[in-house]
């Protein structure tokens, strides 16, 4: 094992405790916990979102992606940009102005209905599970890759960090702990993609589709992981196979993976369906998150939250050019990833697989993953406040006035969830799990952010309707994508990415119902409508 | 307490408040309007937001044909997707690279424009009665 890993993990967990304890002496109200009192400034604002944003999907997921599927998936990192210019075009600051803290808030602000926000809170507690437990897998996923250790434990430990670090810092803390993981993140990515750019050049520059074929780089050996054919020979699980350098990399049946030409050139066998619902659902989902929106009540007003989205769209594109890197590199240095299916690990193998095992492969090594545990630890620290946040006001019901106590709570109540369903659910698609998450939120949240922004004719009624057709629909399609059979033809396009339809689905019957209903306008409109648009220097 | 030396005091605070009230009077009336959600408020508040969904808007429109077509592009002419910039094919440059300074620089645009829409909404406001 890499003996540069242990020390950096620790290091990594050692910081993010002590600037949480470190904050703890300045959290001494609950709006500290919650809000972090207003007092953040925008820079460290937006890397706090950012850093809570890149989860484990961004860091690992992509260029994992990449590796396996090429340009096609590209539209993940755009769709995951793109996102923050919805947000920030449609949301940003009327949200900001409207004082909501969580989305079950915005629905009471704008609609005052208490059955509107339950259905919200039901939401917002489902995304966050639903972003939530594929962290946990993809720190046990690693935890098992890098130390060779157990599953259960990778999961368990940062489970129980998480939990601590929301409990004892709550959000003062976080901003802290946040803004320090974008940058620790962006680092483990950015230096060692220097030096394997420089070892790329120093090898001759190997082309990454070469025509005849990809090649083993240096003698390798790979484990099968299923029942599987190689090159038209059949293969057990747990069968070793060895080959020299040079050798051509043979395509394993199990293993879903394009090439040559499907990999380099657009088109490939993703269906324009399957590629605008993709776009749909990231452009729209990321204002539907809830631990993104949370982190907007932390902006003194609407103007620096617009200036804060902006930044947080320039730190999180400069961080999506450094994934793609990693993947296409991968295609050289680490092929027999495509035999073994475990793509998802090629961010924390490259820098060995490159540079080799020597001192500074190995350091480097350590770096990517301690940029990895980085995060899976902020992304589900922000999840783990934005759903404890709800869990606190809407399940407990102690109303923002209660104390430390109950928050800390409801932070062990969110937690336990999904810490007990990632170890019990191993084998769901990462990466697959975090897009349909977007979807969910971009057929619930988007339609009635955008609607009760900017539409004065939505009521209650409708808004009810539309997010239990489009959510609701949206739901039932992850749940059979996650748990039912495996589908073939258009439905497995219409339920793997159902954006598409079910967004549209949402906005429509949210019009529908409220035109439908249209005396049960708020009576409050105007008023309502001055607070979120009009700037704050002019509030009477 | 002391009933002796307020009785210059409260009268010359009186006059300081009354003309700066009386200063402020314009100002005073439109912003009543806006609180009290008089046809005239209501008109400001809805131009507005019409100037501010107008921008969102035209933006995304800009977004979506820019980047939304790229797909439907490249399936309609493969030869598009095979040219190559400085020896790589020009999909990857154009969403690996270019589309996030892109976005970036559609964001930045929209925040100019969107203070310069509540600056002049504040100006109108504040305007002086003519």
């Amino acid at each position: 094992m890499n003996p540069y890993l242990v020390p950096s993990l620790i290091v990594v967990i050692l910081v993010t405790v002590g600037i949480g304890v470190y904050g703890l002496r300045f959290a001494r109200t609950t709006s500290d916990f919650l809000v972090a009192s207003r007092s953040v400034s925008p820079s460290w604002n937006a890397a706090a979102i950012s850093g809570e944003y890149l989860s484990a999907a961004s860091f690992l997921g992509v260029a994992g992606l990449i590796l396996r599927y090429g340009v096609d998936v590209l539209w993940y990192p755009v769709g995951f940009a793109a996102g923050y210019l919805a947000l920030l075009l449609f949301v940003a600051a009327p949200l900001r102005r409207s004082g909501a803290f969580t989305l079950p808030d915005f629905c009471e602000v704008r609609l005052g209905s208490p059955l509107l926000r339950r259905l919200a809170s039901v939401f917002v507690v489902f995304i966050g599970c639903l972003y939530l437990v594929p962290q946990l897998q993809g720190a046990g996923l690693t935890f098992t890759t890098v130390t060779g250790g157990s599953y259960a434990w990778g999961a368990l430990l940062v489970g129980v960090v998480v939990t601590a670090n929301v409990a004892l810092g709550g959000m003062r803390a976080i901003t802290f702990v946040q803004a320090f993981q974008y940058w620790l993140k962006l680092t483990a990515l950015a230096v060692p993609v220097i030096f394997l750019a420089l070892q790329w050049q120093s090898d001759g520059r190997p082309l990454v589709t070469p025509e005849a074929g990809a090649t083993f780089p240096i003698a390798t050996t790979v484990t099968i992981e299923q029942d599987a054919t190689v090159d038209g020979v059949p293969v057990e699980e747990g069968q070793q196979l060895s080959f020299a350098a040079g050798d051509p990399v043979p395509v394993v049946s199990t293993v879903d993976a394009n090439f040559g030409a499907d990999w380099l050139l657009p088109g490939g066998d993703g269906t324009l369906f399957a590629t605008y619902s993709l776009i749909l659902a990231t452009f729209l989902g990321t204002m539907g998150l809830p631990h993104v929106l949370v982190r907007f009540y932390t902006n003194p007003d609407g103007a620096s939250a617009r200036r804060t989205t902006l930044v947080v769209l320039g730190l999180v594109g400069t961080f999506y050019l450094l994934p793609t890197l990693y993947g296409v590199l991968g295609r050289i240095y680490t092929p027999q990833l495509l035999m073994t299916g475990r793509t998802d690990a090629v961010v924390l193998l490259l820098p060995e697989a490159a540079l080799g095992a020597g001192h500074l492969g190995r350091l480097l090594g350590a770096l990517v993953t301690a940029g990895a545990l980085a995060a899976f630890l902020s992304t589900s620290s922000g999840l783990l406040t934005s759903v404890a946040g709800v869990v606190f006001t809407d399940v407990l019901r102690v109303g923002r006035s209660g104390s430390i106590r109950d928050f800390r709570l409801a932070t062990v109540l969110a937690a336990s969830v999904p810490v007990m369903l990632s170890l019990y659910v191993s084998n769901m698609d990462v990466s697959r799990v975090v897009g349909l998450a977007f979807a969910v939120a971009a057929s619930s949240f988007c339609p009635l952010l955008v609607l009760g922004i900017w539409w004065r004719r939505l009521t209650d009624v409708g808004a009810i309707a539309g997010v239990l057709a489009g959510g609701g629909a949206s739901m039932a399609a992850v749940l059979i994508t996650v748990l039912g059979p495996p589908l073939d033809g258009w439905p497995a396009d219409a339920i793997g990415q159902p954006a598409a339809w079910t967004v549209p689905l949402a906005f429509l019957v949210m019009i529908a119902g409220s035109l439908l209903t249209s005396r049960r306008v708020p009576h409050d409109i105007g008023a309502t409508m001055l607070r979120l648009h009009a700037p704050e220097s002019l509030r009477v | 307490m002391n009933a002796e030396d307020p009785s210059a005091a409260p009268r010359r605070t009186r006059v300081v408040l009354g003309e700066a009230a009386a200063r402020r009077r314009p100002t005073d009336r439109t912003r009543s309007d806006l609180a009290e959600q008089t046809p005239v408020g209501e008109a400001l508040v809805k131009g507005l937001m019409r100037a501010q969904l107008a921008l969102a808007l035209r933006l995304a429109l800009v977004v979506v044909t820019a980047l939304g077509a790229l797909p439907l592009l490249f399936a309609v002419a493969p030869g598009v997707a095979a040219v190559k910039v400085f020896g790589v094919h020009l999909p990857w440059v154009l969403l690996g690279v270019l589309s996030f300074p892109f976005l970036i620089g559609v964001g930045w645009a929209y925040v100019r424009w969107a203070e310069r829409n509540e600056q002049d909404f504040i100006a109108l406001i504040r305007r002086p009665e003519q």
